[in-house]
């Protein structure tokens, strides 16, 4: 018998490959709903309506709502793959090999919020790329624009696999992606820039964290912000840094976890 | 020898207030199929649970093949498999990507080879392709038992390994037990069939309430106290037992046709020759005798009513 590994790479992989495999095992759910769900807003915003609405900052409306569109997707698919991906095992029971096996709580959450980030960055650049057939399309910012696009399925991620542990039901598994993340998604501007607002909404809109990854995703495409994309990268993370303690403290204390 | 599993001072109370565990002290010895019999509720399960790492101790230590599961958890858990009672699978998983998965998540590299020798002994090797969700309940236990073995444990836990199992597949299941231990295996099964524990273990502990009542080798246990019974056949019927036979312990069946003699197998006084001298001096002869011996079930009876 060999010694245990220090690091346990192989459940790493493990489990990364057997979420990977229920996407694409549910392939229509994962990838293809958002895909068409998303051409849709194109559709109806960019070509049916956004044709007659005047450019924003310079940019024709079809292509100003591209970044928050994918933002949107990438909100919601990271929070429900990774929260899904936990919280099944905790549904069927299988989790007892997880906690019965030789792996660290880091390694778990390396696994998990790993393969959900994965899906929805594919998800995002599957989005871009359809974008790409209906509006036009400028990347000012290339790198800047994958930064964003990582850190937030990252911390999405997060967020999710934290949701998953908590989560007691399937009810409480939708709450937070239906109920606070896709309102405060739809009122941060994706579909129009805060500098449209009424004074006053425009500062409560300040109160929204959501409006600073949009604005900040878009400066990388269009060079245009609601905000100062300085205080964007702050944002995002500070959200990181926040879900990942979030984690830590999980992690420490075994909640819901171990009893 | 060393033991392979030590257990001392173990205690667990869950959140609700429930003493699940006593402190309770055991030993498992290497190599050996030690059975845990207990009713339901008596603590098996989570006495499992906290070896294999699935439920958090309030106090105490277990030690398992030199390291302890707490501290040490990496090496402690890389040597063992456990196969819990329900029968807890992924669905849409293939046999052979959910046993591979199994042994990634322990740590251990690929081996296609391994793999395919834990499916083929356990009748698994046609169906690896097939869904787990398309397979019967008994396949399904096979599945399980194939995942808890990817990894080489060196010790194995079954809980409850032959619930609501038909009776081919517990044999293959009892086969495939010895076959184990044959390999170095130690084996930890809980059951509340006393048959189970009868026909497979080396050493027996019964549990109740969440301690540890007895812990025993089988065939000590049975003898010291099995109980045996002669039964004698009577050609013609009895109305009263003599008085001249009052001082030993028969007994007249209803039928009064059957006299039943009780006696322990290790007492030395028992002396078959001289009962049956005596009963023929009384004119009392039999057709036919037979001698049963207590199983585990009624010791077990025994000992945990003897608590209540």
């Amino acid at each position: 018998m060999s010694q245990p590994p220090r690091f346990n790479v192989h459940a790493i992989r493990a489990i990364y490959r057997f979420e990977m495999a229920r996407t694409f095992r549910t392939v229509w759910q994962s990838i293809v709903s958002p895909v068409i769900s998303t051409s849709l807003y194109f559709i109806v915003f960019g070509s049916a309506i956004g044709s007659r609405m005047t450019e924003i900052d310079g940019v024709p409306y079809g292509a100003f709502i591209v970044p928050g569109l994918i933002m949107l997707s990438l909100f919601t698919q990271s929070t429900m793959n990774a929260s899904f991906g936990i919280y099944f095992p905790k549904f069927t029971g299988t989790i007892y090999e997880l906690l019965s096996a030789p792996v660290s709580f880091i390694e778990i959450v390396i696994a998990y919020v790993g393969a959900a980030a994965t899906k929805s960055i594919l998800l995002g650049l599957i989005i871009l790329a359809t974008a790409a057939m209906f509006v036009p399309l400028q990347i000012l910012h290339p790198v800047w624009m994958i930064t964003f696009l990582v850190m937030t399925a990252l911390t999405f991620s997060l967020l999710g696999f934290i949701i998953g542990i908590w989560a007691n039901g399937f009810e409480q598994l939708q709450f937070i992606p239906m109920l606070v993340i896709t309102p405060l998604t739809f009122l941060g501007g994706t579909f129009y820039s805060i500098n449209m607002l009424p004074p006053l909404w425009q500062k409560i809109a300040l109160f929204n964290p959501v409006v600073y990854l949009i604005s900040g995703f878009r400066w990388s495409f269009y060079g245009t912000a609601d905000v100062d994309v300085g205080i964007s990268l702050a944002a995002i993370l500070v959200f990181f840094s926040v879900c990942l303690a979030g984690v830590g403290w999980i992690f420490k204390t075994g909640y819901r976890l171990k009893n | 020898m060393e033991p392979i599993v030590s257990i001392q001072g173990l205690t667990k109370t869950y959140a609700s207030g429930l003493h699940a565990l006593k402190p309770l002290d055991l030993e498992i010895r290497r190599g050996e199929i030690f059975a845990l019999l207990g009713p339901n509720g008596a603590g098996k399960t989570t006495l499992i649970s906290i070896i294999c790492g699935i439920v958090t101790p309030t106090s105490g230590t277990v030690v398992a093949d030199g390291h302890d599961i707490q501290r040490d958890y990496r090496a402690a858990r890389s040597k063992i498999g456990l196969v819990p009672q329900e029968l807890t699978t992924d669905a849409f998983e293939s046999v052979w990507a959910t046993v591979s998965f199994s042994r990634g998540l322990f740590g251990l590299a690929p081996n296609p080879a391994y793999i395919e020798k834990v499916l083929k002994d356990l009748s698994l090797w046609e169906k690896k392709d097939a869904k787990i969700m398309t397979l019967s309940g008994g396949m399904k236990r096979r599945v399980m038992i194939a995942k808890a073995l990817s990894h080489e444990p060196r010790i194995l836990f079954l809980d409850e390994p032959t619930a609501g199992v038909d009776v081919a597949l517990r044999r293959d299941m009892w086969q495939m037990v010895r076959g184990l231990r044959t390999s170095g295996v130690t084996l930890i099964l809980t059951t509340h069939y006393i048959a189970e524990a009868e026909e497979m273990a080396d050493r027996i502990g019964i549990i109740s309430k969440g301690e540890l009542i007895l812990v025993e080798d089988k065939a000590t246990l049975m003898s010291k106290l099995g109980k045996k019974q002669l039964t004698l056949n009577l050609p013609n019927r009895l109305a009263a037992i003599p008085s001249e036979l009052a001082d030993l312990r028969l007994k007249l069946a209803p039928s009064g046709t059957e006299l039943i003699y009780t006696f322990d197998a290790q007492d030395a006084r028992t002396d078959l020759p001289t009962l049956l001298r005596r009963l023929t001096d009384q004119g009392i002869t039999f057709k036919d005798l037979q001698t049963s011996q207590s199983s585990l079930e009624e010791i077990f009876l025994s000992l945990v009513g003897d608590r209540k």
